[in-house]
């Protein structure tokens, strides 16, 4: 009995010994582990400010961040969006307020804005650090219209001359500007029209959602302007963005259409993930509100979306993440969009061309070759009829594609 | 009170003793006697307790050290047949820009061919969810991309391979894959709970001669050992795969069903194997260093970076060229693709030196 009893308390006890002092070497283990990752292997060394910030440099001049380089990425070709940047100027202003400043507003001043020509934060009060426009208001919903007049008044009045168009956005809007010049350049800032996010309801030829932004070309805003001095406009809603699509229309202005080429929308109203996977309960407000077809799933967006709106900061860094830097080596987009006339490329070509016809263009003057992949290429199959020839070396297969055949590859590139 | 001669005047038994409620005479004498006996009786317990208790201390002490001892051979187990210079923190980086503008042509055809990429995508139906989301998003984009299960799913096709343990189905994915890779060279073997970038993939194994073994990832260290996280995803060239073909064919050094006590991750088990191959983890980084393989989400490593790099969260936070994210839920992942694969800045052109074209049967990308 005693014997036994001990045995048991031996045995007890070796099994009690052996699992404390396993955890405890777990442990030990992970901590050592640990403190070697701690010592800057996987976390890569935080960068000083020489390397790789964005080529960007900000002249303040009063509440005004006006922006004198374009951000650019290095080993990128930006001659493109650089000569956008000075063809079609846009003047960005924020709708915030002084409790929105570090918790929304900073995140936009870190990322998207420094894309605008000039960028405005209007606040109800001024503050010289931040930078913000003192707009002399209240705050709150019931204030949004009168903040909305008064900024496109201190836009226009105060730097009317270094901008051809004028966007509105909250603090909780992401925009890509680089887009958005995309879709101007098809237009003069004389035309008096506006863009933005189209609703239906209550006006005749609808009105831009507030919330995804919307932007006014110079004489639409010289219009808006004009339609409070000589008392066309109201000066009191709760609606701002009803109100203002209403006094657009009684000035003449036109809503215009910023749907891309495959008329997909660009400006939206919600975050990426209920436009693209969302399924609207078919009583949502949004249905009866959309001006244009609503689609559902990956359609719903343009490649060339121009604003999301509800982003917050975590968002609007991830976004500013997927638009400008993570993307796949090579990647031969679906879409790609024509070359807006205004751009001097196209005015040598005399025609709007895609974007892959000028690489093409591109490649064959300097004679680089480009190889292309198809992923899951079958084995060839030469087919009867071929819509295009194939460079020597390639064959057609099942889908009509050019698949390399042999190791024979020349410079030639064929046209999709 | 009175206690008998002799008697140790320990606490308990002076509490016997007050117990027994005795004073004086006679009943004392018996109370006293039976005192004595208790007493003895308890000072008998007490040395049964501390004959006890002291095996108990040295059964604690034996299966101390006994755990110290397993645990030490198991680390010299692992360490000893390790071969060359094993401390040396393997790095891989793509090809530089410069050095890809002055191959010649028949270089780049031949590296255009030998890029292509095997996905073995370890699945099971407790995933489903994010089984059908890699089947309808990033597995289209390798040259071919195959299920491996554990038990099969009406909904979804995938090669059963009837396994429940986890290190014996990668081993009968791997083989599997070996024998059926056709002419692709490369093998990415991952869970559906990874997203993976492969155009990003392609490029980071562009100049690396898959004849030659690799095995790439985000690596981690265990004790001697460094291996691939699985989380993030793992890369084998058709090299490593013949290898480690090989070595499971000996039970010793690479068992299907482990001796130890406990299971070690597969990802561990296959670390071990290719060492005794001669192949080492390399961590894929890009040419800052910064890691392409992931295992955490986009907007958890975001957020990390707004915490530790306000002034600059995205510089610091993720790559440009970054392979694989972990942890995303399936319409997370439609937003990531939508992002990777669709939204880009007008006017911003990279003159990439290879094109990659976009899969026949999907319209997510």
């Amino acid at each position: 009995m005693k014997a036994g009893n001990s045995r048991c308390a031996f045995s007890l006890g070796f099994l009690v010994g052996s699992c404390t002092l396993y955890i405890f070497l777990r442990q030990v283990w992970f901590e050592k582990s640990f403190g070697w990752k701690r010592h800057g292997k996987s976390n890569p060394p935080p960068l000083g400010p020489e390397q790789n910030t964005p080529n960007l440099t900000w002249r303040v001049e009063g509440s005004a961040l006006i922006n004198l380089k374009h951000p650019h990425q290095p080993g990128e070709d930006g001659h493109i969006t650089d000569e956008l940047f000075k063809k079609v100027r846009i003047l960005c202003w924020v709708m915030t307020g002084p409790s929105n400043l570090q918790s929304k507003a900073r995140h936009v001043k870190s990322t998207w804005s420094r894309h605008c020509n000039v960028v405005l934060f209007m606040s109800s009060e001024e503050d010289r650090s931040f930078p913000t426009v003192g707009l002399g208001t209240g705050e709150g919903r019931d204030q949004l219209y009168w903040k909305t007049i008064r900024a496109f008044h201190y836009a226009l009045k105060n730097h009317g001359d270094e901008a051809d168009w004028f966007l509105k956005t909250d603090d909780d809007t992401f925009v890509v500007v680089d887009n958005l010049r995309w879709i101007l350049s098809n237009y003069t800032a004389e035309q008096p029209i506006y863009f933005g996010k189209r609703f239906k309801p209550y006006a005749k030829q609808g009105y831009m959602s507030g919330g995804a932004g919307y932007v006014l070309s110079k004489e639409a805003l010289r219009r808006f302007v004009e339609g409070f001095s000589t008392k066309v406009c109201t000066h009191t809603s709760s609606v701002e963005d009803l109100a203002m699509g209403q006094c657009l229309e009684k000035m003449g202005v036109v809503a215009g259409d910023s749907r891309d080429t495959l008329h997909r929308e660009t400006f939206h109203p919600f975050i990426p993930e209920h436009h693209l996977t969302g399924k609207f309960s078919k009583t949502f407000w949004y249905w009866n509100y959309c001006f244009y077809p609503i689609v559902e799933g990956p359609q719903c967006c343009s490649d060339l979306a121009v604003s999301f709106h509800y982003v917050d900061p975590v968002l609007m860094y991830t976004l500013e993440y997927y638009t400008y830097r993570l993307r796949p080596y090579g990647y031969r987009h679906r879409y790609q969009p024509p070359v807006p006339a205004v751009l001097s490329l196209a005015s040598h070509t005399g025609k709007p061309t895609t974007e892959a016809q000028r690489l093409e263009e591109r490649v064959k003057e300097k004679s680089v070759p480009t190889y292309t992949m198809n992923p899951r290429a079958e084995k060839v199959k030469t087919t009867g009829t071929t819509s295009h020839k194939c460079c020597p070396g390639e064959k057609h297969n099942r889908q009509k594609h050019c698949m390399i055949v042999n190791m024979i590859v020349s410079s030639c590139v064929n046209p999709e | 009170m009175r206690w008998r001669a002799g008697e140790t005047d320990s606490r308990t038994d002076t509490t016997f003793l007050l117990f027994s409620g005795c004073v004086y005479g006679n009943e004392c004498d018996v109370v006293a006697s039976k005192c004595e006996q208790s007493s003895v009786l308890l000072k008998e317990l007490r040395s049964s307790m501390m004959s006890e208790g002291s095996s108990f201390m040295k059964g604690l002490i034996l299966g101390g050290i006994f755990c110290l001892v397993m645990s030490f051979f198991e680390t010299f187990n692992s360490g000893t047949h390790s071969e060359g210079h094993e401390h040396l923190h393997h790095h891989l980086k793509p090809v530089s820009k410069d050095e890809l503008q002055k191959l010649s042509e028949s270089q780049m055809s031949d590296w255009t061919l030998q890029v292509r990429v095997y996905c073995l995508i370890m699945v099971t139906p407790k995933l489903l969810v994010h089984w059908a989301t890699a089947n309808d998003t990033w597995s289209k984009h390798c040259d071919k991309s195959v299920f491996y299960t554990s038990e099969s799913s009406k909904a979804l096709e995938a090669i059963d391979l009837q396994e429940q343990d986890e290190w014996a189905r990668l081993r009968k994915a791997i083989k599997h894959a070996y024998e059926n890779a056709g002419d692709l060279r490369w093998f990415f073997v991952a869970r559906p709970t990874t997203y993976a970038i492969i155009e990003n993939l392609k490029y980071l194994v562009l100049d690396k001669d898959p004849s030659q073994p690799f095995y790439i990832g985000h690596t981690e260290k265990s004790g001697e050992l460094d291996y691939v996280e699985y989380d993030s995803g793992i890369v084998l060239s058709y090299e490593a795969m013949r290898r480690l073909i090989e070595i499971f064919k000996d039970e010793d050094r690479c068992p299907e069903r482990g001796h130890a006590l406990w299971k070690t991750p597969e990802e561990k088990q296959l670390a071990t194997c290719l060492k005794y191959t001669g192949v080492f983890a390399e961590n894929g980084e890009d040419a800052q260093g910064k890691g392409l393989f992931n295992k955490k989400s986009v907007s958890s490593l975001i957020s990390d970076s707004m915490g530790q790099n306000p002034a600059d969260v995205v510089e610091a936070c993720c790559s440009d060229m970054a392979i694989t994210f972990g942890g995303m839920s399936p319409s997370q992942i439609q937003v990531l693709m939508y992002g990777v694969y669709r939204l880009r800045p007008y006017g911003h052109d990279f003159h990439d030196s290879l094109t990659f074209l976009p899969p026949n049967d999907s319209d997510n990308d």
